[in-house]
């Protein structure tokens, strides 16, 4: 037996350091604290005004639980086009129980959007996972499907602010110390998706299955019950959404929610999870989601024509492929330089 | 060369590790496995040899819970099993090592190892020192530096196997498969893994590997079971038996019966290659096929053959060298003109890329020459049936309809189509890719009596095949290929299985 040994591992600080420099999620927080420190300095009342600070906070919440849920998601490399019905539809829920339930605790409604949500996010996995169709095609038939019940039930009725009790319309607007409740769940929810993605078995083998999904059925992990759980998480996620949403807004038509899919991948993309799955981390997810609601405010205060914002969204999601790309040919080309040299 | 045989001897005590006992699998109409038999002992390395296509990887399959049986008996110590998922398999302690490495792309070393079996703390926590000491305990055990820290993506196929091996072990498996692990690895990469599995015999563990390198089968295993055509043929102590004997069991078959060659007069030299050479894939190839000739290229799955024939059609470049067609040098990297001076390539896997499986048999046939059909730019369906209706009826196309999806025909009709929409183009070389891979008996010999008829008509065919028989039966002349250079060439009366076998094997013939 030859006596070559493993190279002694680097420093572990120095180790920490670099993979926070190289990390995605710290250059897209970056392009992040630009945009709020340009807004601010061409009008300070963006970020120090109670207003201003408030709506930074909240804005992006509901898109950043959204997004998570996607970024789970896409890693097991599907995506979740329905994630925006499905938002409008709890959302439209959450004031039908309101009304037809008179004196329902709000707890109760906030479980009952939670599992519906859940529930469609089921459907949705389980035709992917077992009629074996692409995931894209699925979750489209979902979009139209889930809103067009919505539209069905809802007729040309929308629950108003008066519907709903004041005690949850304080959930969407109140605050513990300056930080809105919205954006605490969205960070908390945040913080446990985080933690079970990188330190749950269960987390890995999403990175895994998303990776090759050939080589995870060869590997022997239960690759159709994670998708199924990614898809539930989502779903679950745009569920507990849609409660918050109709207590944020008070008002909610059969439109809610319209367009928020693409956000949610737009967010996730720009945040480094990578379309093709197996890559990113909700943290980039949620950074994304901040960064692309962040911009649409603050564009108008820099004085960008509203029509421009959206090319703007455009740009830096393919800025972020672009970029990618660029560092995973980098990436290789140094992998087979140092394959040579070993030679 | 000594062996030891003491693993086996202790068996007469002990139930065998694992014991497959005439074991069938059948995909639709294809038996891929009539009887598969096979015995695997604690501390004992098996060897399982076999041609392309002689059932051992439905096996291996088999074995790790990738395919069910239909049939047969599968014991694991003693007891029998019936795996339906790989997990299972994995959870009895076998462990397979796959010919094309499996592995996550993202994914850094140490998770590729570990997947699935992390080390977990009390809350299920992933433990990931404990994970990166465990992998560096077994590098360093395997004796290889690799950074258990980087991603997978770049690794040389060398250290994607090692990391498969690393797999294996972690798992502490009680039966290790290897599926032509060496097919890729230099000579110090194949000697290490020969360290590694000996020193695993030594601990007692059961090991079957898989190789065509017989060299490598007497210097590392115990034992050698054969199989042809998806059956058991003998197991014998390596100790007893010899290349020459393992060759003749291999390839032991009545060659001449099946396929009726036809005489074909041979002509001028029609397809000239010189030199043909791409870095890490082919090197220096050079053959020349004449008018009404069938040249055989034997050889290994993955020995280059493929490559070359892409490389001489234009769809893959090459660094050196040159292809001529009557005389005329033909450009490289350019299907458009290699079809236009009449070369015909029929692809390995005609479903991906010979077929357009949802459209009609018409459109098919036709596809390859939609422009001499065209008139002012536009197809008339009439004269793209018509055309259509002429090469189905020549190639005894067995179709209802000739506006029924491709699809929907069977494999040797699938490939009569191919062969048609090829043909339509009046090639003047016809290069064949395993032209009758997954086709019934029956159907083959059809597709045989075509392509001697070609041939009678003066067309130069180049026919890539992996089945022996098939080359010996067709072939004017044989070229053989080993991992990327051409090791023989044989005429038709020298082309015996053996000295074929010898040249695609790397064996010398005076080891006879």
């Amino acid at each position: 037996m030859t006596t070559t040994v493993a190279p002694p591992s680097p420093n572990p600080v120095t180790r920490a350091t670099g993979r926070v420099f190289k990390a995605r999620e710290t250059g897209i927080l970056i392009a992040l604290l630009l945009v709020i420190l340009v807004a601010t300095i061409r009008n300070p009342s963006f970020l120090f005004s109670s207003d201003g600070f408030r709506d930074l906070m909240l804005t992006p919440s509901l898109l950043m639980l959204v997004a998570v849920g996607q970024a789970i998601v896409i890693i097991t490399r599907n995506v979740d086009l329905s994630v925006g019905s499905i938002l409008g539809l709890t959302a439209y829920l959450t004031g039908r129980l309101f009304i037809d339930v008179p004196g329902i605790p709000p707890i109760l409604v906030f479980l009952a959007g939670l599992g519906f949500g859940g529930l469609l996010g089921l459907i949705n996995g389980a035709l992917v996972a077992f009629a074996k169709v692409p995931a894209l095609v699925i979750t489209l038939g979902t979009l139209y499907i889930y809103r067009g019940i919505n539209v069905a039930w809802a007729g040309g009725d929308r629950i108003n602010a008066s519907d709903l009790p004041a005690d949850f319309r304080g959930v969407g607007t109140g605050a513990l110390l300056g930080i809105p409740y919205l954006t605490i769940i969205a960070v908390v929810v945040l913080v446990v998706a985080a933690w079970v993605l990188r330190n749950l078995r269960s987390g890995r083998e999403f990175y895994a299955i998303g990776s090759d999904p050939g080589a995870a059925h060869l590997y022997g992990l239960p690759v159709t019950r994670r998708i199924l759980a990614a898809f539930v998480v989502s779903g679950a996620l745009s569920g507990l959404a849609g409660v918050l949403y109709a207590a944020r807004y008070g008002t909610v038509s059969s439109g809610a929610g319209i367009g928020l899919e693409l956000q949610a991948i737009g967010a996730a993309v720009i945040g480094g999870v990578a379309i093709s799955g197996g890559v990113g981390t909700v943290w980039g997810a949620a950074i994304g989601a901040y960064l692309l609601l962040t911009i649409n405010r603050a564009l108008p205060i820099l004085g960008i024509d509203d029509f421009w914002q959206r090319a703007v969204v455009g740009v830096l999601i393919i800025g972020a492929i672009v970029l990618d790309r660029l560092l995973a040919l980098r990436q290789s080309r140094k992998l087979l330089e140092a394959r040579e040299e070993e030679r | 060369m000594p062996v030891e045989m003491d693993g086996a001897n202790g068996a007469a005590v002990a139930p065998p590790a694992l014991e497959l006992s005439r074991v069938v699998k059948s995909f639709g109409a294809v038996l891929a496995l009539r009887s598969g038999t096979i015995t695997l002992h604690d501390g004992s390395i098996h060897a399982l040899i076999g041609e392309n296509g002689a059932g051992k990887s439905t096996l291996v399959k088999i074995i790790a819970g990738l395919y069910r049986r239909d049939a047969g008996e599968f014991r694991l110590a003693g007891e029998e099993v019936d795996f339906h998922t790989t997990a299972q398999s994995k959870a009895a302690g076998i462990a397979v090592i796959y010919q094309e490495p499996t592995l996550f792309p993202d994914l850094s070393v140490t998770e590729n190892i570990f997947m699935g079996r992390q080390p977990t703390n009390r809350f299920g926590r992933i433990d990931r020192r404990s994970m990166r000491t465990q992998a560096q305990q077994i590098f360093a055990r395997l004796g290889v530096s690799i950074d258990p820290d980087r991603v997978t993506e770049g690794l040389s196929i060398a250290d994607q196997q090692i990391i498969e091996i690393a797999k294996a072990i972690s798992l502490d498996a009680r039966v290790l498969i290897m599926d032509e692990p060496t097919a890729a690895l230099s000579g110090v990469e194949v000697e290490r893994l020969f360290a590694v599995a000996r020193s695993l015999r030594d601990e007692g563990r059961a090991l079957l590997f898989i190789s065509h390198r017989f060299d490598e089968v007497f210097a590392l295993c115990d034992t050698v079971t054969v199989m042809r055509d998806g059956s058991y043929i003998s197991t014998t102590p390596i100790v007893d038996t010899s290349v020459d004997e393992l060759v003749r069991q291999m390839v032991g078959r009545d060659v001449a019966e099946l396929f009726p060659k036809l005489p074909a007069e041979i002509g001028a030299d029609v397809l000239v290659v010189e030199g043909l050479t791409r870095a890490g894939v082919f090197h220096d190839i050079g053959f020349t096929v004449r008018a009404g000739e069938i040249v055989g290229l034997a050889g290994l799955v993955g020995a280059g053959r493929s490559e070359v024939a892409r490389a001489i059609f234009g769809v893959d470049p090459y660094e050196a060298g040159s292809v001529h067609l009557e005389g005329r040098q033909l450009p490289k990297g350019n299907p458009r003109v290699s079809m236009a001076r009449g070369i015909a390539l029929v692809p390995e896997d005609r479903r991906k890329q010979g077929l357009v499986l949802d459209e009609s048999v018409t459109r098919n046939v036709t596809l390859a020459i939609r422009s001499s059909l065209a008139k002012a730019g536009l197809l008339w369906s009439a004269r793209e049936n018509a055309a259509a209706a002429l090469w189905a009826s020549r190639l005894e196309v067995k179709t209802a309809a000739l506006d029924a999806e491709t699809g929907t025909l069977s494999g040797g009709n699938q490939q009569k189509v191919v062969l048609g929409k090829w043909l339509a183009t009046e090639p003047k070389v016809l290069i064949v890719d395993e032209p009758t891979r997954g086709i019934d008996v029956g159907t083959k010999a059809e597709v045989h009596r075509l392509l001697s008829e070609l041939a009678q008509q003066g067309i130069a065919i180049l026919m890539i095949s992996s089945e022996l028989p098939e080359v010996l039966g067709m072939a004017d002349r044989v070229l053989v290929m080993r991992e990327g250079h051409l090791t023989g060439e044989f005429s038709r009366a020298d082309a015996t299985p053996e000295a074929v076998m010898f040249a695609a094997t790397a064996q010398k013939e005076g080891a006879l």
